[in-house]
């Protein structure tokens, strides 16, 4: 048929009979990784929880290697399909390494027993995520992110060839993240593992994934590469952001923007007023910021919280009627800030928009003056 | 004890193998001791006289060999039972005081036996035991079926155990009512099975609860490896392969055997099959099904001798119902595990 390892075909997902999503398509290749991404209550764990089986399907298939996964013997898919699921589970009296050493059923015999062999995958397992140390401490009384690499851990041990994640690095700090994510994509490309996940962190899902699917509404929406997907403005429309706003390119969220009359301006660049725009945003004073290049690294923040962004194409010279329009914008305004420390011969108008201000009598020295 | 359980797996593996001997030799002691005390106290040598077939008065020999060895039997086997069932109700709620009393289980089956009981003694006179774990049995899924329907309009798990201890209660006044206008002069036999008693058990009572206990036992042995993967969940154990469905109706059949079993000859008996699950996990510090399923057999044999002994010994001639006994011990290690419970909620 095809080369494709995992299929999912004219899926309709939904609990008691009643429709949730239709006509969910999607197919990836064996080494894969397909991040599900979209607002809550979307039904990204609906979907993850129909491609494992915990729900029925309601209409559609889904195939492993052209074999559809609901008339697979329970015991083969346990050996090539293995879930960390959302959720905390309660343990009894359950040591680490015994709910990491569950991995291991599917292939021990009729009491369970483990053999050397499955002791020894359970170790490696708990060595690849760094929760070996944890090993004796009682599941219960462990952090919830350690749980999470502990399941982790669990699912590694059961050795599948693909691996559905339900939102698993929410309860981890960025170090786990990555660490969390990196395992993954090492597993995906050199041992091929094949990887379904739903994530909350976008920015991570761009960098993860060879595929993303966004969940919304009755029918799925983009599905494809993240360059595809995540182009400026789609994720604000996925997500329906109101408040504030995301930037596709950089994976970063800002804050609402202050509404209202500027009250200063801000001269940046570079970089260099990033961290001051931030700071009027707390303060919630609203504010203008200029001369700055579409390209420059200050640019996307300034459109996010900015009240008007005085721009200039990038690579072009400051055109004369933008230098001009800037100089409206500081007449508005009742305070100039500049946080370059130098200028550079393509930035001259912004040192003369400084003393432009200062001949008004509108510039400030030094730092933290604009708090008032 | 603490340091015990974070040391290697051979120390572990000692662990255990000392717990099993410690239960197993305790288990023989007090069996003694229920073969030799009681209104007439027998020597132990006088006992292996009896056991080795030598003279003795044959008053002695019937209390050793007629009355004694099949009660004490009866304890062990049934208490046994007993404790495997509330293991097994626990695991299936998730639920740590779950157990054949609570649930209202017992109960059911000892309406349903009541009923055959005064039907016969009206007209047939004796009832067999095949008979009475019948329907022992049938009350039991009766009781059960209704705590399933409602398991699944509440998630609550201690809604479920109230709702269990009514559903006993409905039960044990439409049998007290039947107790009660049911005049025959077997009716002290009935009012006393129906409050809990191991009296009364002859061998043949003895070999009919072998067979049915020993090998329902063995087929829950048999399930261990799927219910270590249920202690993680219904989610998880599917994905590790385990037929949810199937898995779940063999671990409530199995479990109404047991509870039936013991109705049918001892009539409902309290808190064993809670209190005896829980100290059993707590004293070998796991949970995992193929250690609990021997051990909490083992317990549960220690406890009903245990308790047995004193029932029939603390105030005799006079016996105590074996449940006032049990409630005695047990009540107080299932509140114990409920704040325990409540602490683990709160970290």
């Amino acid at each position: 048929m095809d080369d494709y390892y995992f299929s999912v075909k004219q899926m309709t997902v939904g609990y008691d009979g009643k429709a949730l999503i239709r006509d969910i398509a999607f197919h990836i290749k064996k080494g894969e990784i397909l991040t599900l991404i979209g607002p809550n209550g979307a039904g990204k764990s609906t979907i993850l929880k129909s491609i494992i089986g915990q729900l029925k399907l309601l209409a559609g298939t889904v195939t492993l290697e052209n074999e559809r996964i609901d008339r697979m013997e329970a015991a083969e898919r346990a050996k090539k399909m293995a879930v960390v699921l959302t959720g905390q589970i309660r343990t009894e009296l359950m040591t680490c390494v015994d709910v990491v050493a569950t991995g291991r059923y599917p292939y021990t015999g009729r009491l369970g027993l483990l053999s050397e062999e499955d002791k020894r995958i359970v170790e490696e397992a708990m060595e690849l995520v760094h929760v070996k140390e944890l090993g004796e401490r009682d599941f219960l009384t462990v952090s919830d992110g350690q749980k999470q690499r502990i399941m982790l851990a669990r699912a590694i041990a059961q050795q599948p060839e693909i691996l559905v994640l339900d939102e698993p690095t929410s309860y981890l700090d960025i170090k786990y993240k990555l660490e969390f994510l990196s395992i993954l994509q090492d597993m995906a490309k050199k041992k091929k593992l094949t990887v379904i996940m739903s994530l909350h962190e976008l920015d991570l899902a761009e960098r993860v994934s060879d595929k993303v699917l966004c969940v919304k509404g009755e029918n799925v929406g983009r599905y494809g590469p993240p360059e595809d997907v995540f182009t400026p403005g789609y994720v604000s429309s996925l997500y329906d952001i109101k408040e504030g706003s995301f930037d596709e390119i950089s994976g970063r969220a800002e804050l609402p923007r202050v509404q209202g009359e500027p009250k200063l301006f801000v001269i940046a660049g570079g970089g260099s007023g990033t961290h001051l725009y931030r700071s009027l945003q707390r303060e919630k004073i609203p504010f203008s910021t200029g001369v700055l290049w579409e390209n420059d690294l200050d640019y996307p923040v300034a459109e996010a919280l900015a009240v008007r962004v005085i721009k200039e194409k990038a690579f072009l010279r400051i055109r004369e009627d933008t230098f001009e329009k800037a100089k409206k914008e500081i007449d508005r305004c009742e305070k100039v800030v500049c946080c370059l420390k130098s200028f550079g011969e393509l930035n001259r108008e912004n040192e003369e928009l400084c003393s432009y201000a200062k001949s008004q009598g509108k510039f400030m020295e030094g730092d933290a003056l604009w708090q008032k | 004890m603490r340091h015990l359980t974070i040391c290697s797996g051979w120390n572990k593996k000692m662990r255990y193998i000392f717990l099993f001997v410690f239960l197993l030799v305790l288990m023989l002691l007090l069996f003694g001791l229920a073969i030799c005390i009681g209104s007439v106290r027998v020597p132990p040598a006088e006992v292996l006289k009896v056991l080795t077939g030598k003279e003795t008065e044959e008053t002695v020999k019937n209390i050793i060999w007629q009355i004694r060895f099949p009660r004490a039997l009866a304890a062990i086997i049934l208490g046994g039972a007993l404790a495997l069932s509330g293991y097994l109700l626990q695991t299936f709620f998730h639920n740590p005081i779950a157990g054949p009393f609570v649930l209202g289980i017992s109960s059911g089956a000892k309406l349903v036996v009541a009923l055959v009981m005064v039907f016969f003694i009206g007209n047939a006179g004796k009832v067999s035991s095949f008979l009475l774990i019948l329907a022992a049995f049938a009350g039991a899924m009766l009781a059960m079926g209704f705590v399933l329907l409602i398991s699944k309009k509440l998630r609550q798990m201690s809604m479920l155990v109230v709702s269990g201890v009514m559903i006993g209660y409905i039960c044990s006044a439409i049998t007290d009512f039947v107790v009660t206008f049911a005049e025959d002069a077997d009716i002290v036999n009935l009012h006393n099975w129906s409050m809990g008693s191991f009296s009364g058990i002859s061998w043949a009572n003895v070999a009919v609860m072998t067979v049915v206990v020993f090998l329902t036992a063995f087929l829950i042995f048999l399930l261990s490896k799927p219910i270590g993967a249920y202690q993680l969940g219904e989610a998880y154990a599917k994905n590790m392969g385990v037929n949810i469905r199937l898995f779940r109706i063999l671990l409530v059949l199995l479990s109404s055997i047991l509870s039936a079993c013991v109705t049918a000859f001892a009539g409902p008996v309290s808190f064993v099959g809670i209190a005896v699950p829980q100290l059993i996990k707590n004293l070998f510090h796991t949970a995992k099904p193929i250690l609990m399923i021997p051990a909490c057999f083992l317990g549960g044999g220690v406890c009903c001798l245990l308790c047995d002994l004193i029932a029939r010994t603390l105030f005799a001639p006079t016996e105590l119902s074996i449940s006032t006994v049990t409630a005695i011990f047990g009540a107080p290690v299932v509140i114990y595990v409920m704040i325990r419970q409540k602490k683990e909620n709160i970290e």
